[in-house]
């Protein structure tokens, strides 16, 4: 987990599901071959309705061309990944160049997925800051001290609490092996 | 204070006496679940992680049940189908259920069950979100994902931390106008989609022991809509006769104790329920029926996890035997199982297929997941434009059935069936006798 994360944020509103950050005719594609998994990039987010695509104007396509977004950093409001278990969401996203999401709440199952994947941080808002932030808005985060900034304002995000021994080996096959699970 | 089935399943198989909502725990799997979107990622991270020549860490409790995008000349899809053949044949996985004539089940959850994968006080993890459903015979079962499912294939193992129980008690006797989608989109609807988040979401009262098994597994199968991690009901006789003819695995059945502790606790009277649909586009937007009655629909749907099972189509039979539809109406059975069931099962001595072609409903040749969640562009009820559609399913998210301009309301079958005659959302009172 890198101790600062800067970039663009690009802003959605609550309970994005998994069907709008990866609709579900592209979960056909490997994720293990290096060249086909670049279409999860390219499809990343691509189910969004248009009007909320990028608040809050809306219709700001999250990738324009190729397989990678000019926003790593998306800010969103509640229940972020509700829906399927589908572990091509939050690959979808690392493709796509996202380092950390920050959402009011999480579905579990996404949750679980990005820290156990290692596919990216996954930080809570303690105030719903999809509302304060605007899309293309270059943002920071300090993922030790917990903060986020955007322009002169800094606001605070939620302690990551146990998971936080996850992220820091990597994924979970390295917490597995710190825990004597895996040699 | 006691332990809640949740608690006292998960304690087990961590190796304690007890544990409080909160803990982490590394728990023992009994059943590991994969299927053809999934199944192919997870191997990749298994091979990966554990090398070339890896051996799962129990070919006997793993189940591969391709049921996704089986239907389709989309050629990534039939790779995905090739990569899990050579998995199966390489480890040597004795239940796997491969597409073709021979071995083929359908949908997972319903083909877990069928096939006695189910068993009460087990934990049972899949690369599905509505693995939840097998809660319904009094397991621990919840969906995960690709990194998780190879961890499990390697060691058998995985971390869950503790979730708090709530408690939905459903009184009263069952009218015969209300389903289980009915009961769930209730809940879901007055607690919301993320409502129980991370926690357990566990079913009791005389309303959900009146239930069959069919019906309680569509109850466990939507608490992921309301976030929940996973949905159980304590098993009673209904249960162990069904799953004790499907499996020869001893198994031991677990029950709360008396003293739990709740996170919250909500009781519903069955007598003031009423049919209910939940409107675009989340699964908590819910209203009555018969307040939707000007909703005009483009199409019907019938099928998946959900509602494809055979309790769903005898529901829908009820209201389409003698009745024709007015708009396209799409049925897929859940499995191969239900599919046979259709010809088996009679009213009025016609076969329930024999009612749903005469109505005017299209089924379809396969059973798999299907339109349920949209797929490939050739997929069989798929909705490729501004559709309105009434769906037994179990998701009606922006896009999820296929185009974002399509509407999907979700609902019980008999409201579904009564709508389809009717070509605009109607309560299936209308037409019950």
């Amino acid at each position: 987990m890198k101790p600062i994360i800067r970039g663009k944020a690009y802003v959605l509103g609550d309970h994005i599901d998994t069907d709008q950050i990866i609709p579900a005719r592209h979960l056909v594609y490997s994720l293990g071959d290096p060249e086909e998994r670049m279409r999860y990039g390219q499809y990343a987010l691509s189910g969004v309705p248009e009007a909320q695509a990028g608040l809050p104007d809306g219709h700001h396509p999250f990738v324009k061309e190729g397989h990678t977004s000019p926003y790593t950093v998306i800010v969103a409001g509640k229940n972020f990944g509700c829906g399927s278990s589908r572990e091509h969401a939050p690959a979808a996203l690392q493709i796509a160049g996202v380092e950390a999401v920050v959402a009011e709440s999480y579905a579990r199952i996404f949750y679980r997925n990005t820290i156990d994947g290692g596919f990216l941080v996954p930080l809570e808002s303690t105030e719903p800051l999809c509302r304060t932030v605007r899309t293309g808005d270059p943002v920071e985060i300090d993922t030790t001290a917990g903060m986020l900034r955007v322009g002169d304002k800094t606001f605070r995000l939620k302690p990551l609490g146990a998971v936080e021994a996850i992220l820091r080996a990597g994924d979970v096959f390295a917490y597995a092996r710190q825990s004597g699970l895996l040699r | 204070m006691g332990l809640t089935i949740t608690e006292k399943i998960l304690a087990r198989h961590a190796g304690r006496d007890r544990v409080e909502p909160g803990e982490i725990l590394w728990v023992d799997v009994d059943v590991l679940m994969t299927h053809d979107v999934c199944g192919p990622g997870t191997i990749g991270v298994f091979k990966r992680q554990f090398g070339e020549r890896a051996r799962v860490w129990d070919k006997d409790r793993v189940v591969i049940t391709p049921d996704h995008y089986i239907f389709t000349a989309d050629p990534h899809a039939r790779r995905n189908l090739d990569v899990l053949r050579a998995f199966a044949l390489e480890q040597g996985i004795p239940h796997f259920y491969d597409a073709g004539p021979n071995r083929y089940k359908g949908v997972c959850h319903v083909a877990l069950a069928e096939e006695g994968f189910t068993r009460p006080g087990e934990v049972l993890f899949g690369t599905d979100s509505h693995t939840c459903t097998a809660g319904a015979f009094g397991g621990f079962a919840t969906g995960i994902g690709n990194t998780d499912a190879a961890l499990i294939l390697g060691i058998g193992k995985l971390w869950v931390k503790v979730p708090e129980t709530m408690r939905f008690v459903f009184e009263g006797p069952l009218p015969p106008y209300l389903m289980a989608k009915d009961l769930i989109l209730q809940v879901i609807g007055d607690i919301g989609v993320d409502g129980a988040s991370y926690r357990a979401m566990e079913f009791a009262g005389e309303g959900v022991y009146a239930l069959p098994i069919e019906e309680r597994m569509t109850l466990c199968n939507m608490v992921i809509e309301a976030g929940g991690k996973n949905g159980v009901i304590a098993p009673d006789k209904a249960t162990l006769d069904y799953i004790s003819r499907r499996t020869e695995k001893p198994f031991e059945v677990v029950t709360g104790d008396a003293d739990s502790r709740y996170h919250s606790e909500r009781a519903y009277q069955l007598s003031d329920l009423e049919p209910v649909v939940a409107r675009p586009h989340s699964p908590d937007n819910r209203a009555l029926a018969r307040e939707c009655r000007d909703v005009r629909l483009d199409r019907a749907y019938i099928g998946s996890c959900t509602g494809g099972k055979v309790e769903d189509f005898r529901a829908a039979a009820r209201i389409l035997n003698g009745r024709t539809v007015t708009v396209g109406t799409y049925v897929v059975p859940a499995t191969t199982a239900v599919a046979r069931a259709l010809d088996q099962e009679r009213i009025d001595g016609k076969t329930l297929r024999q009612i749903l072609e005469a109505a005017g409903a299209q089924i379809a040749e396969g059973a798999s997941c299907a339109a349920c969640l949209g797929g490939p562009a050739d997929t069989f009820g798929r909705l490729n434009g501004a559709e309105v559609c009434i769906s037994t399913t179990n998701r009606n998210f922006p896009g999820r059935m296929g185009s974002r301009q399509s509407a999907v309301y979700l609902a019980s079958p008999l409201t579904v069936a009564a709508s389809a005659v009717a070509g605009r959302i109607t309560d299936p009172r209308e037409f019950l006798a």
